[in-house]
């Protein structure tokens, strides 16, 4: 008997997480490369705290937050009727979280790298400033854009702490994979817990090689 | 008359230009020693910089007014470029990268291998533009250059990274193109042989300003080689 809704729970966390860092974070990291203010290493610092705090320390603050007694949580529980923390909403923001700050980073030091050349005879084509950020900066940049997901995609797939904090660990409704092979380890079920991290790594390989093939294709 | 007007102070970190003159159809070369601020003087032209103080005119349109706080974006301007660099866009082939300054969407494609084939590239059209030698992408920087149907064109060394070769190739062809054009074309080069074969006028730099403006005859090398040694001398 194997159970897959860790899986399914898993997917739909790393998916959603992934779409939602990628897309406001590549959006950060551009303000943030254009930005010519002292200011800009101030943000990305606070943006990039995650990557170095402990995941657990990470989870205790966003469960502060987003906990029924926290500002966010309260709102939302006014909002929507029912808590965030213990849902599988709730290990959707912990992923993103805890993806974000990899991909503004990676981004950020691609973005600054292109050529501002490229940028200005764009310009003088004529080209509107929106499409100059879109078919020259961020194309130009894309490999390292791409990196940049891939490692927030690893992050949200692979987290473990942050998730365990926010969404806690219950079977068919917030327990992902990884918290999954804890749970099977600490009561052991040595199958499930071998079998659940063969089909993590499995997922991460498939993953990192597909977005290692879009970056040759874009390498040129 | 479409005159390009320019008196404008721009400034970068630890350098400022002030520069003056006019400029009438032709070609007008900008001369004087590395830093004076030549290429600062075209940064305001085409709009990528913004001059601290003064004004950029073309006709009676204005650009630039810094004290009337006028600046026009570098995409309402009309400007085309060739610099030393092509800045061509790698992953796009030579027509595509054309195709770009192609106004309106009809017949974009078309369009651009026309102006491929004007500067002599028609056959790079869907080549691999890193492939590219450094003469073909003169080329097909300045058919992106004409592609836009510029009213100031602006050159700044457009030929220094060319061998001697596609040097001349490409000089002559500018020559044919700016000619065909009509427009107000400022030139910046360190070459006596450029001045000599494109410039109706001549406008002399030192370090920080502009001097004179002085009136050149075409091919004559002589008076050309003694104005910018006078000039290099002060």
């Amino acid at each position: 008997m194997t159970d897959l809704s860790p899986l399914l729970v898993s997917l739909r966390v790393t998916i959603v997480a992934t779409l939602v860092a990628s897309a406001a974070g590549i959006t950060v990291a551009y303000a943030l490369a254009k930005m010519r203010s002292r200011w800009a290493s101030v943000i990305e610092a606070i943006i990039t705290v995650p990557i170095v705090l402990p995941p657990t320390v990470l989870g205790y603050y966003l469960l502060t937050l987003l906990g029924s007694r926290g500002p966010i949580g309260r709102a939302w529980e006014g909002l929507f009727g029912s808590p965030i923390v213990f849902t599988v909403t709730g290990a959707t923001i912990a992923a993103t979280v805890s993806a974000l700050p990899f991909v503004v980073r990676t981004s950020r030091a691609a973005i600054r790298q292109v050529d501002p050349r490229l940028e200005e005879a764009a310009r003088i084509c004529g080209l509107p400033e929106r499409e100059v950020a879109i078919r020259v900066t961020l194309r130009v940049a894309s490999r390292g854009i791409l990196a940049g997901v891939a490692l927030g995609f690893a992050r949200a797939l692979g987290d473990f702490g942050v998730t365990v904090m926010v969404a806690g660990n219950v079977p068919g409704r917030s327990q992902t994979l990884p918290v999954a092979v804890y749970d099977a380890v600490q009561a052991g079920d040595d199958t499930y817990a071998r079998n659940g991290s063969l089909v993590l790594a499995a997922i991460a390989l498939v993953v990192l090689l597909l977005l290692a093939q879009l970056q040759v294709r874009r390498s040129r | 008359m479409n005159e390009l007007f320019v008196s404008v102070t721009a400034q970068v970190p630890r350098f400022a230009v002030t520069a003056q003159f006019r400029a009438l159809p032709g070609v007008t070369a900008l001369v004087g020693p590395s830093g004076s601020g030549k290429s600062l003087t075209l940064a305001a032209i085409t709009g990528v910089r913004r001059p601290t103080a003064g004004t950029v005119s073309l006709g009676d349109e204005t650009w630039v007014d810094v004290e009337r706080g006028v600046f026009v974006s570098t995409q309402n301007r009309r400007v085309a470029a060739v610099t030393q660099f092509p800045a061509l866009l790698p992953h796009l082939t030579p027509v595509a990268n054309v195709a770009m300054a192609v106004e309106g969407r009809h017949d974009r494609d078309h369009r651009a291998r026309q102006w491929l084939q004007r500067v002599g590239a028609g056959h790079l059209a869907t080549s691999d533009t890193i492939t590219l030698s450094g003469g073909e992408e003169q080329r097909v920087a300045l058919a992106r250059a004409l592609a836009r149907r510029p009213r100031v064109l602006v050159l700044d060394e457009p030929f220094s990274a060319l061998d001697r070769e596609s040097r001349i190739a490409v000089r002559s062809l500018v020559r044919d193109v700016v000619d065909e054009l009509a427009i107000p074309t400022v030139l910046v080069t360190h070459d006596v042989a450029d001045v000599a074969a494109l410039a109706d006028q001549v406008v002399l730099y030192e370090p920080g300003r502009s001097m004179q403006q002085v009136r050149v005859q075409r091919g004559d090398v002589r008076a050309v080689v003694d104005l910018l040694g006078a000039g290099a001398g002060e």
